[in-house]
């Protein structure tokens, strides 16, 4: 494993930016599974009885 | 799960960290903008009523699918890919991307695709997706692409099932016209391939990728592209006989097939290919691979226009001609 405190600042700059995007994308997966399943249950879910 | 972070820092060849560009260049943008393009169009020529949001997310799983098909790919040939000048710029021969990395990213979105799609479309449209994906990675390219010259023939159905996975998304089934669409793509990858490879042969044969050219002969390519080219101009007219195409797609599928197979017909009498040692740049055309050259640009603008005219079609409400043929629908 390589120690993040020897890394150069390009370096630890990339690893920022890498690690937002993974979030970013970590969030936007979130977001569309959220919009996918309110779309797919249709309006007045919760009215709805099972 | 690994860290990229630890993984990706100070690469052997010293070629800087990796960005998250070079993560996404493992996804093949150029080609998951095609495969965007036909899986619309896939979509649409279901005519079936389809919520724009699930219509979008299913586009987009598609697309995802094949990102990462391509980072499996990258991750697979990466030894290959640093002996030709067409994919020596990739982020795995550069030493951006550890290959590990790819084959994870590759591994994570083939598994995040495919379930949205089931969640978003229907399972159908899901089980075509997982086996396009399964099907580029495992059959063309860890097995075909390096055995036989006839790698791009049948690896080619895992870039002609994106119109049938949109299809399948939209409807939840798939009528021959969505198998037709398949056809017209399956049938249009040889001669659209090959026509490359009769000018880049040479970076073929020093990665020792039996493509056709490398295996069988520049003379014996140009027959066989222009045998597909047979094959496949009619089956590029027929959807304008199936009720799938209209007046507009069958001018455009009718006068563009007439010079593809004009095209073709060139080539198969010139000596394009043969002096394949020669190059000097990928895409610089030499005398004799002009007529390569002239196939391989005109078949990738015949197939976008002929997917445009379907699109055009549904878009403006034009009507499809009356089937000749039945039961396509």
């Amino acid at each position: 494993m390589s120690d993040p405190l020897n890394e150069s600042d390009e370096a630890a700059k990339a690893r920022r930016r890498r690690n937002l995007a993974i979030g970013l994308a970590l969030a936007a997966f979130a977001l569309l599974t959220f919009i996918v399943t309110i779309v797919r249950l249709g309006g007045h879910v919760a009215d709805r009885t099972f | 799960m690994s860290n990229m972070s630890e993984t990706t820092v100070g690469p052997a060849t010293g070629a800087g960290p990796a960005r998250s560009g070079d993560f996404v260049a493992l996804l093949k943008p150029r080609v998951m903008s095609l495969v965007v393009f036909t899986a619309l169009t896939g979509l649409v020529c279901a005519r079936t009523a389809m919520s724009p949001t699930l219509a979008f997310v299913a586009v987009l799983c598609i697309a995802v699918g094949a990102g990462a098909a391509g980072a499996l790919n990258m991750w697979y040939d990466a030894d290959i890919d640093g002996l030709m000048r067409r994919t020596r710029a990739r982020p795995i021969p550069m030493g951006k991307v550890q290959s590990a990395d790819a084959l994870g990213l590759g591994v994570v979105l083939s598994l995040l695709s495919v379930m949205m799609m089931g969640m978003a479309a229907n399972w159908l449209a899901a089980g075509l997706l997982a086996f396009t994906i399964l099907f580029y990675a495992l059959v063309y390219t860890m097995w075909l692409k390096r055995l036989t010259p006839q790698n791009i023939v049948i690896g080619g159905a895992s870039g002609a099932l994106p119109p049938v996975i949109g299809w399948a998304a939209a409807a939840g089934h798939t009528p021959l016209n969505a198998w037709l669409l398949f056809m017209i793509i399956f049938l249009w990858t040889p001669p659209h391939s090959w026509a490359l490879a009769l000018y880049t042969a040479g970076d073929y044969a020093k990665a020792g990728v039996p493509m056709m050219p490398v295996a069988k002969g520049s003379a014996s390519t140009r027959r066989q592209i222009m045998v597909y080219s047979l094959l496949f101009v009619p089956v590029a007219v027929a959807p304008a006989f199936t009720g799938l195409g209209g007046a507009l797609y069958l001018a455009v599928s009718g006068l563009g097939g007439l010079l593809f197979l004009f095209l073709a017909w060139r080539l198969a009498r010139t000596g394009s290919g043969q002096a394949d040692g020669a190059q000097s740049g990928l895409y610089e055309v030499k005398a004799g691979s002009r007529d390569a050259r002239n196939l391989f640009a005109f078949s990738i603008l015949y197939l976008t226009l002929l997917f445009a005219a379907l699109l055009a079609e549904r878009a403006f409400g034009l009507a499809s001609l009356p089937p000749l043929l039945k039961g396509f629908s």
